[in-house]
């Protein structure tokens, strides 16, 4: 089970005085159960990599493939391939439309061919995942929600589909801390609890840290660098700064506090451990 | 999808007519109009292609480029055409079929109507290759102030545009992301009757229209507190202004409609 890339290359507005190569030459295969971290700056390609995995663009050049099948054909199988990768793109909140909050998530169930039966149920389930109260919010509008509650009742949309590979690009954009807690924890069950393979877009090199299991980096339509985020933060920090990102607070702070001659070790990746460590070389309990 | 629509077509360039005062260039458009409805002969027609040719030659703009919007209204220049062609009166008949009449002077009218017509488009293009929709519609704003004290409300109309033409590509790029976000979710925008095909659309125009009105909303909020009232005692940032290109220009159009004048009403007309 996979995505897969190769040598995908996407060119926008071919053939006018504004054409632009917006992606060169990407082969890149995506597993499912894994929770993969996107990284680069505004304009590098990111936006348009994601479209490509569930064939909302088509390569100008190469393929791109899930489990075989060509997901720019015109076929049933394809049509099909691409239902199994859900997008949620930014802002998902603004593309809520129906009048109530289970119209709109039982939209893509629908779309699905489902019995009415069966769509009630993935909406629950949804509803659920995302956790908002099914018997308090399913009839209510969603206009008249909570910026993060809209967000979420966004993300149910997608989730009802049950996709095998599920797409954000930056999930938690212009939320609050609260609600940004909130959507992080769903989407981390979500993944842990089906399995499901997560793409996700960010600007925070701290959520990549935190979340994902590999990290990709765009930069100028190519992708320069895919591993495991702590080892890319480690060992390739120069690099990133070198195309305008950075790296985790918490590398800054590992970096002063050697500098004061406190040897903390590599793997320490987040504060809890990273306060258990300074303690034990302080001494303190 | 969507972005392959350009609103406008500015050309981006930085030739004689793109840098010339949008008044002047929407003056001497209108000046160059009239001469094109003074040619009858043919070597007014002549003048006229050379002159079209030389405007796009200082302008530096590709040929096929203007050529190419004519394309939009082929079928009406067609029309014109076969009109004249088939239908047109005339002494000298080369062919006749029941009500089909094709004579000498119906060609000749056809050809003429059909060239006014493509001179007409290819000349009022290279006002919109070379000017951006904003300077545009800051040359027509100024054009319009003396009508003002008549009731023309010169700024609005201008600020309406400019926001119009501003939201455009933006309205676009949402639409595009809206009908990708349904298209994920298996919406289906092809199959169906006409109204089946309408009640799809509906999970896109909400949305749309939401966004929308929260656009006017933010930018009201926003002109407000930039203490925007109107367009009494506004000044801009871009000032504009006649230069002696702009003095060129105008020459050269009223000489394009005195030399038409002289061509078709002239001593020498008779000849022609």
């Amino acid at each position: 089970m996979s995505i897969e890339l190769e040598h995908v290359s996407f060119t926008y507005s071919k053939g006018t005085p504004y054409e632009k190569e917006v992606l060169h030459d990407i082969s890149l295969t995506i597993e499912k159960g894994e929770f993969v971290a996107i990284i680069g700056h505004t304009g590098s390609g990111k936006s348009t990599l994601i479209q490509h995995l569930n064939g909302l663009l088509h390569p100008t050049k190469g393929k791109a493939l899930l489990d075989g099948t060509d997901l720019s054909g015109k076929t049933k199988e394809a049509r099909a391939a691409r239902g199994k990768v859900g997008m949620v793109f930014q802002y998902p909140e603004h593309q809520l439309f129906a009048e109530t909050v289970y119209e709109d998530v039982a939209f893509g169930p629908r779309n699905l061919g489902l019995t009415e039966d069966e769509v009630e149920q993935r909406v629950r389930e949804a509803l659920q995942f995302v956790g908002l109260d099914y018997d308090a919010l399913a009839q209510r509008s969603p206009f008249n929600l909570s910026g993060g509650q809209m967000r979420r009742v966004a993300i149910a949309g997608v989730v009802s589909m049950k996709p095998d590979y599920l797409i954000l690009d930056e999930p938690s954009a212009g939320l609050d801390p609260g609600a940004r807690r909130d959507v992080f924890r769903e989407i981390l069950s979500l993944y842990k609890k089906q399995g499901i393979g997560i793409i996700m877009v960010t600007h925070s090199m701290e959520d990549a840290l935190q979340f994902a299991n590999r990290l990709l980096v765009v930069y100028d339509g190519r992708i320069i660098m895919d591993g495991k985020p702590a080892a890319l933060f480690r060992e390739r920090r120069k690099e990133l700064q070198d195309v305008g990102l950075d790296i985790p607070e918490i590398y800054k702070l590992k970096d002063a506090l050697r500098a004061k001659g406190l040897a903390i070790p590599e793997t320490v990746t987040d504060t809890a451990s990273l306060l258990k460590e300074i303690r034990k070389r302080k001494g303190l309990k | 999808m969507l972005g392959d629509i350009t609103l406008g077509q500015y050309y981006p360039g930085n030739s004689f007519v793109h840098c010339l005062d949008p008044r002047t260039k929407i003056l001497v458009t209108l000046l160059l109009i009239v001469a094109i409805f003074l040619a009858q002969s043919v070597p007014a027609y002549v003048a006229l292609w050379v002159m079209v040719f030389f405007v796009i030659a200082i302008s530096k703009l590709p040929f096929l480029l203007v050529f190419k919007s004519v394309k939009p209204l082929l079928f009406i220049i067609l029309l014109t055409l076969a009109m004249h062609v088939f239908v047109g009166q005339g002494e000298t008949v080369l062919y006749q079929w029941k009500f089909i009449r094709i004579t000498q002077e119906g060609i000749a009218m056809g050809i003429k109507m059909s060239m006014r017509l493509m001179l007409l488009l290819m000349i009022s293009s290279v006002l919109t290759f070379t000017t951006s929709p904003i300077v545009l519609t800051d040359g027509i704003e100024s054009l319009l102030r003396p009508f003002r004290c008549i009731g023309v409300p010169a700024h609005e109309l201008a600020m309406m545009m400019t926001i119009a033409l501003r939201f455009i590509p933006t309205l676009l790029e949402e639409t595009d992301r809206i009908i990708k976000a349904q298209t994920s979710r298996g919406a289906d925008f092809q199959s169906g009757n006409i109204l089946q095909k309408a009640k799809n659309m509906l999970p896109i125009l909400i949305p749309l229209f939401i966004s929308a009105f929260r656009r006017a909303d933010d930018l009201a909020v926003a002109m407000e507190a930039r203490c925007y009232r109107g367009g009494e005692g506004r000044t801009r940032m871009h000032q504009l202004a006649y230069r002696g290109g702009d003095a060129a220009a105008f020459v050269f159009g009223i000489a394009m409609i005195v030399f038409l004048v002289l061509l078709r009403w002239g001593p020498l007309a008779a000849k022609l």
